[in-house]
């Protein structure tokens, strides 16, 4: 892998080498372009995996069992967290995020939706929601589209085109065929069609045979929180990072922890000052720096990064950086079987059924969401977190309720519409400080009245499903405020008017013309909770016109 | 030394199934997938300490009458055969080491609590099944039962070589199988799907 020295003039510095950082570092080193990929986490490989449950974490589950590996450490990065701007937030290790080369696509589920067309127009389609920032994106789903498919083709993706008649027009299949249907996928498809919806296979970030010199997934069933050790999740670290590293121009350099970004008197950046893993600082010079450090860590960061020139933070003169935070919601509910499912085999979800997708006013509120089927946990987290509510907590009663209902028992998921709110979002802590010394990321966050009565209608869509597919008992987890938070989108938002917005169209910081945001902080809506696919599409445009701009001379 | 059954199967799929797949990828992978299975073989060579680093033998006594409550052993093990005392000393001396106070002042506590229910008796251990079912229900609620709870749980479902799950008794019991490699249909209603299909 190539070398470049602090003082070394680069091209670009890509600060965050995940789901985003890492595609824009491949797209701009092979078009020629000096860059450096700053990734505070390390750089795992696939022989640094296992299937152990106490050596990575279990994110979503609580207590929270295993150790931050693959993502955000609390001990040494704390957040503190309130619901409201009038409170004094107080220390919650809430924000989840993948923190190693490769980011949030090694631990993820794989799921790999694509936005709909009405995602990017909602708020002309639908009218104003009150009391929230819904608006439209300044680009629509055909601007995106061949994007999207750059994506599915190049990380490899499988999934079944045309099954799916909620999905929006695609200008090509998905490059490899689904997973094999699971017995979740089953109950789902037979429930759904009892209950007239339209159950397909669903799209995911896994080979079902090999491609592109990589190994088709053998069913080993650890892929939700778990790097996968055959590098059949198409992660960034088992797709474009070796594509990255091959150019012979891009530098990956883990470990290193940007505290700012630096600017000229004229107000341009002119490169990153960061830790090295010994917490040694560093000035890397960069002609332009492009920030992909997901929706919380590109605000924290940009605010952090105040100046003479900009007091509010960088990039900041709309005073947007940070609002408009949104978050993965979606409602979970639970039901057992009479025969074995054995669902902790193979991929996690392999049917999803998006019948109410849709914003629909007659249901009384704005909001839609998909469904999927799957099984949400491991031998522990089970045991601690997936029996009936009034099963025994120990003593035989409890042993046997775990013996009869690990293999007999589905999760039915619900990914729903978060809508943004400005109160909602990522500032700096003006006490707490993180383990260098900066300061903690503090959230506020609360859910819009219509978010809970979207949890609450996919609640039931869900109990319904497990009815209709033969649960012989289901059981909801209760609908309260998130507690943690994954899936990080808004916070700098993409618009045409520097006003109201952080970044243009194409992720150019509206005050900083050499600075780019590509990440999940360019949402303007959150689409129904599957970020990832369309993070992804994103950072391949952006790079496609930051390509475009570089080459013109308009930015270097 | 035996391999565990994930290891066992890596390298018989690595060995066996794998003939589609370039030398190139394997020669890639093979220091990496050496040195998670020497990784593993390491941990489960040191799984079975001789002795207690963190406990008394006293104090590893009660723990595990409490355990052995929490899951029972019966038609199937228990937390007894899964060794999820030994478990227990392991993390209290490595990544719970935090949790040290919590028992030490649990103990106690649970001494005291089991001579206020039984007079003649200071040691749970000592107590019929019943009797200790008794006590653990009057300390349920407490952070301690809670804390020996999360670590009976965690003793009987890790991987064997954290210490417990002894000879994957706990896997066993609940029907896991952890292996690098499973084959569809893997329920009932798959199988039962493939078979309508034909």
């Amino acid at each position: 892998m190539v070398r470049y020295e602090d003082k070394t003039l680069v091209d670009f510095v890509v600060i965050g080498g995940g789901g985003a950082g890492a595609v824009v570092a491949k797209e701009l080193s092979g078009h020629g372009f000096q860059v450096v990929i700053l990734e505070q986490g390390p750089y795992l490989h696939e022989g640094d995996f296992e299937h152990d449950e106490l050596k990575f974490k279990n994110i979503y589950v609580s207590p929270a069992i295993g150790h931050e590996v693959l993502t955000n450490d609390h001990a040494l990065q704390p957040n503190t967290f309130r619901k409201t701007e009038s409170e004094k937030a107080s220390l919650l290790p809430y924000i989840e995020y993948g923190r190693c080369i490769g980011g949030g696509t090694v631990h993820f589920t794989a799921n790999y939706w694509r936005f709909h067309e009405i995602d990017f127009h909602e708020r002309s389609t639908r009218g104003e929601v009150p009391g929230t920032g819904l608006d439209d994106w300044p680009i629509s789903y055909a601007e995106l589209e061949p994007y999207y498919t750059k994506a599915e083709w190049e990380l490899g993706i499988s999934g079944l085109a045309g099954s799916n008649p909620f999905d929006p027009p695609r200008s090509k299949p998905y490059p490899l065929p689904p997973m094999p249907m699971k017995s979740s996928g089953v109950l789902l498809e037979q429930g759904a069609r009892k209950l007239g919806w339209h159950p397909y296979p669903a799209p995911l970030a896994i080979l079902t045979q090999p491609y592109k010199g990589r190994a088709a997934c053998a069913n080993c069933g650890f892929c939700e929180y778990f790097g996968c050790e055959w590098g059949a999740k198409s992660s960034t670290l088992a797709t474009v990072i070796p594509m990255a590293e091959k150019t012979g121009r891009c530098e990956i350099r883990a470990n290193s922890y940007v505290r700012k970004i630096s600017t000229d008197l004229r107000g341009r950046v002119d490169g990153v000052i960061y830790f090295d893993a010994k917490k040694h600082e560093h000035f890397q010079r960069a002609k332009a720096v492009v920030v992909c450090c997901n929706g919380t860590e590109t605000p924290r960061l940009l605010l952090m990064s105040k100046s003479n020139l900009f007091p509010q933070g960088l990039a900041n003169s709309s005073g947007l950086v940070g609002k408009y935070f949104m978050i993965d919601l979606g409602s979970l509910c639970q039901g057992t079987f009479e025969q074995p499912l054995n669902e902790y085999k193979g991929v996690r979800v392999t049917r999803v059924v998006q019948d109410f997708y849709d914003s629909d006013p007659k249901r009384g509120f704005f909001g839609g969401g998909g469904i999927d089927t799957r099984f949400d946990f491991y031998p522990i987290s089970f045991a601690l977190n997936g029996l009936p509510p009034d099963a025994p907590r120990w003593g035989a009663g409890f042993k046997n309720t775990l013996i009869e209902n690990f293999n007999r028992t589905m999760t039915v998921f619900s990914h729903t519409t978060c809508l943004p709110l400005e109160s909602n979002s990522i500032s700096l802590d003006p006490e707490v400080k993180d383990a260098w010394g900066l300061p903690a990321m503090r959230i506020t966050y609360k859910s819009h009245p219509d978010d809970f009565s979207t949890l609450k209608f996919f609640s039931e869509r869900s109990l319904e499903l497990l009815d209709a597919a033969g649960a012989i008992r289901k059981w909801a987890v209760p609908i309260e405020d998130a507690t943690s938070a994954g899936h990080l989108m808004g916070t700098c938002r993409m618009g045409n008017d520097p006003k109201n917005s952080v970044v243009d169209k194409y992720h150019r910081a509206q005050d900083v013309p050499n600075l780019f945001l590509v990440d999940g902080s360019s949402f303007v809506t959150s689409g129904r909770n599957q970020p990832t696919c369309t993070i992804q599409a994103l950072a391949y445009r952006a790079a496609d016109h930051i390509t475009r701009m570089a080459k013109t001379g308009s930015i270097l | 030394m035996t391999m565990n059954i994930g290891e066992a199967s890596r390298r018989q799929f690595l060995l066996g199934s794998l003939s589609g797949l370039s030398s190139a990828w394997l020669a890639l992978r093979w220091p990496a997938i050496l040195a998670a299975q020497e990784h593993a073989q390491r941990a489960e060579a040191s799984g079975q300490p001789a002795q207690f680093q963190f406990f008394s033998p006293e104090q590893a006594i009660e723990i595990e009458a409490m355990a052995a409550q929490i899951i029972p052993s019966g038609d199937t093990p228990g937390a007894h055969e899964a060794g999820v005392i030994y478990f227990i000393d392991r993390v209290l001396v490595t990544f719970d080491r935090d949790k040290q106070p919590g028992y030490s002042q649990g103990l106690k506590d649970l001494q005291y609590r089991t001579q206020e229910l039984f007079p003649n008796a200071n040691r749970i251990s000592c107590l019929t099944p019943a009797q200790k079912i008794q006590v653990l229900t009057a300390i349920e609620k407490t952070d301690f039962f809670e804390l020996v709870r999360l670590h009976t749980i965690m003793g009987f479902l890790a991987k064997p070589s954290y210490g417990g799950n002894r000879d994957q008794v706990g896997w066993k019991a609940i029907g896991f199988e952890d292996r690098m490699t499973h084959v569809p249909p893997f329920g009932y209603y798959d199988r039962r799907f493939g078979k309508n299909q034909k």
